[in-house]
């Protein structure tokens, strides 16, 4: 071999290298770093792992929120109108967070069945829905009319 | 009134010209028709004088209250302050397309009136391709989502007012500014399809686009910090960067657009990387695009997400289609035409350059991936998922890290050839003092030397001593040292501007991800807390009524070490016309540190959920953005962009 071709064959591998150990690592922060949305439904199921980072969704349950008088700890329901999970938090919640309203929270599911949240999210809109629950509840056959119908045009 | 009729029916004129424009001059250029190649000109000015007609239509019936038209009535209120009104006309959907066209229109008008000593075929071309995207951006305001919409016969009296998150100064700036960006890539792609149709790629192409790449590059920077300042105290409750899908969607634009800023600079001064350039070109515009598909087409849960429509999506996809299959066909029929006019070694500042467009450009597919990824697995059917921010921190922050080291190395290589001796010669001593100071200045904040914070500031230093470096060489042999650093070009400025920009913002970002406190607590009145030398009384709540809200307002006492230092009023407000709650935080900004306090929901007994933060370093995240933005303005009023060419050439 030249020296020039040589000196080819060394790029050319280097970035053979460098390319396959980005691509390897990039996998490897993606598998790490997946959250799986689940229904209410299927967490009833039994389908969602426990401890380990899952987002679940669906509608606040009228009158299941409980607020703690001492702490910022609060607990509530959320259901696809089939079935219900318990989720319980400690921080402060969204502002759009409300009774009725549809909501996504992330967090691990413990043994008791209960979804323990380290963060909740409800959507700057009050129109608007997280499309996984949107989902979910099309699936259980139960989605509400939009009220503000003459906004979402 | 018949007022939003005649901007529908500026729309259409408007759409007219586009296709006029898009035909005729395109047509004259392959055929050496001067005549039909000098319709470009008068058909951008009208062009632009439609839609900035049809945008001042909207723009009076927000002033005018006129709730029979669907898009004012969903998006306004009688009570919105008149400001908040106008900027309302870009707060949904369909008013913010009417934005973007306008200013594409606008780019297309400023192309038109500022390249008079292009030639003539190149001018036609260049308008012809911004005439073909107009088309496209009108056809879809037109087909799918026209804000001039009536709601007839009956309609409603009082508007539903605007989203309160976007009642906001930021909702004035943060769009124009980040769609100015997003647009102005699509100059850098015309003058790149221009060339390709026109097979004369050439250094003189570079030089006429830098500085259109240079500017649409500087506003989208400023877009994105406005963005990151606007989510800092409106809706991130002291968050700066999400890594949310429309975050990414702005962020994808800007690695390509920053690698192609670069990668023309290389095409200009050596003639060589043409083809590479004019992939970047294409592709920088395709992401802008795509962006739009991600944010319109509500496929992403997202903040940006309006009310979705399955329609828009799919016409925003086949745009997608046509633009990136249409120009790539394109590039592999004239990209084996393209010569590369010199050579350079292995140790350069081409390579090195190159090496800053390879982490760019990898940088963005890891971006693309995160962002898309949860898509594809949706459409295959396996399930729905997210993808968390640290995988985007655990892949951005190495590769960054990475660029910042060739960063300081690019800037005192030479063209063609360097010498790893002379390289070791030119940094060792920058290296070297870069390290000190570097950890000599986080062991001085932090007491301590955590690794991330270390690098990050000890890269700082480098990038920063590096351009130092280069600064004294250009200086060292000139007797007059003041009147050498005026000799120095803007261009050269502009870049050292950008360049510490980004050390600022890596200081920024290396303080304020570790070194931030947040306190989530229940606070009664009477209630204290003390952190960080500063200590927070809350003495209760004051109801206050604005406008169109009432408010809850937080009244906090801070002390600094013991003596009383400011007061603070977060609020939670109650926008009436759409019972929609709204938290207000409030801020005491500082050069070093912000405190930032923010009300959470009322608990009994007149207590309140409050989150306190200290955030250090922040503002050096925008004001690394401020000076990128600057830098790249700079750079492209370079006068030598102004020369005249010789005429010959057409």
């Amino acid at each position: 071999m030249t020296p020039k071709r040589k000196q080819r064959l060394m790029v050319v591998l280097f970035i053979v290298v460098g390319v396959s150990v980005a691509v390897g690592l990039t996998l490897f922060a993606l598998n790490q770093n997946i959250n799986l949305f689940y229904s209410p439904t299927q967490i009833a199921a039994g389908e969602a792992p426990l401890s380990t980072r899952i987002r679940a969704g669906g509608m606040v349950v009228d009158g299941s929120v409980q607020r703690d008088p001492d702490s910022l700890f609060v607990s509530f329901d959320i259901t696809d109108y089939d079935k219900t999970v318990t989720v319980e938090y400690r921080g402060i919640l969204p502002d759009l967070f409300r009774e009725g309203q549809g909501i996504v929270a992330q967090g691990a599911m413990n043994e008791r069945g209960v979804l323990e949240a380290v963060e909740v999210l409800a959507k700057h809109d009050e129109n608007y829905m997280p499309p996984e629950v949107a989902e979910a509840l099309a699936k259980a056959g139960k989605m509400p009319m939009p009220e503000g119908q003459e906004f979402n045009k | 009134m018949i007022i939003p009729e005649l901007g529908e029916y500026a729309l259409i004129l408007a759409l007219c010209f586009a296709i006029l424009l898009a035909s005729v001059p395109l047509i004259g250029a392959s055929r050496g028709n001067t005549l039909w190649m000098d319709f470009a000109r008068p058909l951008s000015k009208g062009m632009f004088l439609f839609t900035l007609f049809s945008f001042l239509c909207l723009s009076w019936a927000f002033l005018d209250n006129d709730f029979s038209v669907v898009y004012v009535a969903n998006n306004s209120n009688t009570a919105l302050p008149w400001y908040f009104r106008l900027s309302a006309v870009w707060g949904g959907h369909e008013g913010s397309l009417l934005l973007w066209v306008l200013i594409l229109a606008g780019w297309t008008l400023a192309v038109a009136i500022k390249s008079r000593n292009l030639p003539q075929d190149i001018i036609a071309r260049v308008l012809a391709v911004m005439g073909w995207v107009s088309i496209g951006f009108y056809l879809f305001i037109l087909l799918t989502s026209s804000p001039f919409e009536r709601y007839l016969p009956g309609y409603p009296q009082q508007g539903a007012d605007l989203n309160p998150l976007l009642q906001d100064f930021g909702l004035i700036v943060h769009p124009p500014m980040l769609y100015m960006g997003y647009v102005g890539f699509a100059v850098a792609f015309a003058f790149a399809i221009a060339a390709l149709l026109s097979g004369r790629l050439d250094a003189a192409w570079a030089r006429w686009s830098r500085p259109w790449t240079s500017v649409a590059w500087a506003f989208l920077t400023l877009g994105i910090a406005l963005g990151s300042w606007w989510a800092y105290y409106e809706l991130g409750w002291g968050g700066w960067w999400f890594w949310d899908p429309v975050e990414n969607a702005s962020l994808m634009p800007w690695l390509v657009g920053t690698a192609l800023v670069h990668s023309l600079a290389v095409t200009e001064k050596r003639g060589v990387f043409k083809s590479w350039t004019v992939l970047l070109a294409i592709f920088a515009f395709s992401l802008s695009l795509l962006g739009t598909f991600l944010v319109r087409s509500g496929v992403l849960t997202s903040v940006h997400a309006f009310a979705s429509d399955p329609d828009r999506g799919l016409f925003i996809l086949i745009m997608l289609a046509v633009v990136i299959g249409g120009s790539l066909v394109l590039y592999a029929l004239r990209a084996g035409q393209m010569r590369s006019e010199s050579s350079f070694g292995l140790l350069s500042r081409e390579s090195l350059l190159l090496v800053n467009n390879v982490l760019l450009v990898v940088s963005c597919a890891m971006v693309l991936l995160g962002t898309i990824y949860p898509l594809i697995v949706d459409a295959l059917g396996m399930g729905k998922l997210s993808v968390g921010p640290p995988y985007f921190n655990a892949l951005f922050v190495p590769l960054m890290s990475i660029m910042l080291v060739f960063m300081g190395a690019g800037v005192v290589s030479r063209w063609k050839q360097t010498s790893l001796t002379m390289l070791g010669q030119q940094l060792w001593l920058p290296g070297l003092v870069a390290i000190l100071l570097g950890a000599v200045c986080t062991w001085l904040y932090a007491g301590e030397l955590k690794p991330w914070v270390t690098l990050g500031i000890v890269l700082a230093w480098w990038v920063v001593l590096a351009g130092l470096r280069d600064l004294y060489n250009r200086l060292r042999h000139r007797r007059e040292k003041l009147a050498g650093l005026l000799k120095q070009s803007r261009s050269y400025y502009g870049m050292v501007l950008a360049h510490l920009g980004v050390a600022v913002l890596v200081v920024g970002v290396a303080l304020v991800s570790i070194y931030s406190e947040q306190r989530d607590l229940r606070m009664q009145p009477g209630d204290t807390l003390t952190f960080r030398d500063y200590t927070f009384v809350f003495d209760g709540n004051k109801h206050v009524e604005g406008p169109n809200y009432s408010s809850d307002q937080g009244q906090i006492r801070v002390l600094y070490r013991g003596k009383p230092y400011t007061e603070m009023r977060p609020e939670k407000r109650l926008y009436t016309a759409r019972g929609s709650v709204m938290t207000e935080a409030a801020i005491d900004p500082g050069f070093t540190r912000d405190l930032y306090v923010a009300l959470g929901e009322p608990r009994e007994n007149g207590a309140w959920a409050v989150r306190i933060q200290y955030k250090p370093y922040v503002r050096w995240l925008w004001l690394g953005g401020l000076l990128m933005t600057l830098g790249g303005l700079l750079a492209a009023s370079d006068p030598r962009y102004r020369k005249r060419m010789s005429s010959a050439a057409a």
